[in-house]
């Protein structure tokens, strides 16, 4: 047969797509389980690293057992709930899009108590919007359920040397020590401004030069995320 | 070319030449020197900007084309005789983008953080146009091993440049090498800095042009007649 002839060209491409259709699933479903771990090693590490903690990827399942030592799923009132997900296997992003879907009332959400020389810290997962995809963090609050002990940021593809910058130290640096509560009790979150506001100010720190949208992202995130444990926190206190 | 091709097989006369014949040796090391991919041939620069300011993604970026290159070099050539010219780009396309596709599923398995680093270079190395140009120009002529070698050594041409490039970044952008502190620290405490302008992209573009600079002043088969 020709191999120029039109149905030799239909029989190759097509012979051709399936052979590399099933390789690539074949690799796909074969490599899964591994991937899926190492985003479970990666979640664990970014919950760390809100206290402080820092992790390799081979300690730090042992180091996450040790330390996280209470993992709870809150609902909508803030009262805890038994459900059949683990705390750490909700995915944040499905629990957000119930509200669009009107199933609002039954978002679960995910808290971490982590437990270093004697305290406990509590760290919150975040998810929002940047300037091109999702970002997240985790953020760490002290035992007052009030003061910043630590944050990690993540990004899907924010602009290098702009948006990107808020995985950097010195941008989290910034958040320590903030507050999410003003003094009579009202929540108002953690801020990021231009200029940071005052130096005294325990509500903004200061953004990303250039990188508007993704700052203002960040505290959006910080807001909307953190108002659903509002309820939980003044339960506790 | 096509009737190169069709004469091979029936020229079945040659399986005693050895597997590293002088040509053979040729085409594995002349991408190296001679014949580079990026200094000589100034293809795929835009991963080698990108990638190179750490030496560890580099060498896994390097690994990564050079497994592609070699791979889809061979599988080309294997088919070639049976690729319908017409839409033999697009056939070359799908193989390297399943090639690629496989690397970038094994990097994520494997070395994640890695994989993280390179986030969208890998899935990039599609569109180096390394692999593309040796498929074009070599594979779909050209038997089996000798494509295999053609595109390890392209893949090794391609990476010695990375690695020298990273080493260069890494040590004064970073003080570090493969993530190693290299500079001691009583240096930077003498008033030492790293050089940041070395971490940004046009920087590496500076360096590459050196290394064609000093290659081509000293390669004679390199230097153009005045």
């Amino acid at each position: 047969m020709d191999k120029d002839s039109n149905k030799a060209t239909f029989l190759f491409s097509t012979g051709m797509v399936i052979v590399i259709a099933i390789l690539l699933s074949l690799a796909a479903i074969g490599l899964g389980p591994y991937q899926a771990k190492n985003i479970r090693i990666e979640k664990m590490q970014n919950i760390l690293s809100a206290v402080a903690i820092r992790t390799t990827p081979k300690n730090a399942e042992d180091i996450f057992l040790k330390f996280i030592t209470e993992q709870v799923v809150l609902d909508k009132k803030g009262d805890i709930v038994t459900s059949n997900i683990a705390a750490f296997d909700i995915d944040l992003k499905k629990e957000l899009d119930k509200a669009k879907t009107g199933d609002g009332d039954k978002e679960l959400f995910p808290l971490f108590v982590c437990n270093n020389e004697g305290k406990s810290f509590y760290v919150i997962p975040l998810r929002g919007k940047g300037l091109w995809g999702p970002i997240w963090g985790y953020i760490a609050l002290e035992g007052d359920m009030n003061t910043v002990y630590g944050v990690s940021f993540g990004h899907k593809s924010e602009t290098p040397g702009l948006g990107a910058e808020i995985e950097m130290t010195q941008f989290l640096e910034q958040f320590v020590g903030k507050k999410i509560f003003d003094e009579s009790g009202h929540f108002v979150s953690v801020k990021v401004l231009k200029g940071g506001g005052a130096p005294n100010n325990l509500h903004g720190v200061d953004a990303v030069s250039g990188a508007t949208v993704t700052s203002n992202g960040v505290s959006e995130m910080l807001k909307r995320t953190l108002n659903n444990y509002i309820p939980y926190f003044k339960k506790t206190k | 070319m096509s009737t190169d091709t069709i004469k091979a097989p029936t020229k079945a006369k040659e399986p005693a030449a050895p597997l590293f014949s002088a040509k053979n040796k040729r085409l594995l090391f002349d991408p190296l020197n001679d014949n580079n991919p990026i200094t000589v041939q100034v293809l795929g620069i835009c991963s080698a900007l990108a990638v190179t300011v750490k030496m560890k993604p580099s060498i896994v970026m390097a690994i990564a084309v050079l497994v592609v290159t070699a791979f889809s070099n061979l599988i080309i050539s294997c088919i070639r005789n049976i690729i319908p010219t017409r839409i033999r780009i697009i056939v070359q396309l799908t193989i390297v983008a399943a090639m690629v596709i496989l690397v970038d599923q094994f990097l994520k398995a494997f070395v994640f953080d890695v994989s993280k680093q390179l986030s969208v270079f890998v899935g990039l190395i599609i569109t180096n146009c390394i692999v593309m140009g040796r498929l074009e120009a070599y594979a779909m002529a050209n038997k089996p091993w000798p494509s295999f070698l053609d595109g390890i050594g392209n893949g090794l041409g391609y990476g010695l440049i990375l690695v020298i490039v990273s080493t260069i970044r890494e040590l004064l952008g970073s003080g570090e090498l493969m993530g190693f502190r290299i500079i001691p620290e009583s240096i930077y405490k003498m008033g030492y800095f790293n050089n940041s302008l070395i971490i940004m992209p046009p920087m590496a573009l500076i360096i590459v042009g050196l290394i064609i600079w000093v290659q081509r002043s000293r390669n004679p088969k390199l230097i153009e007649p005045r």
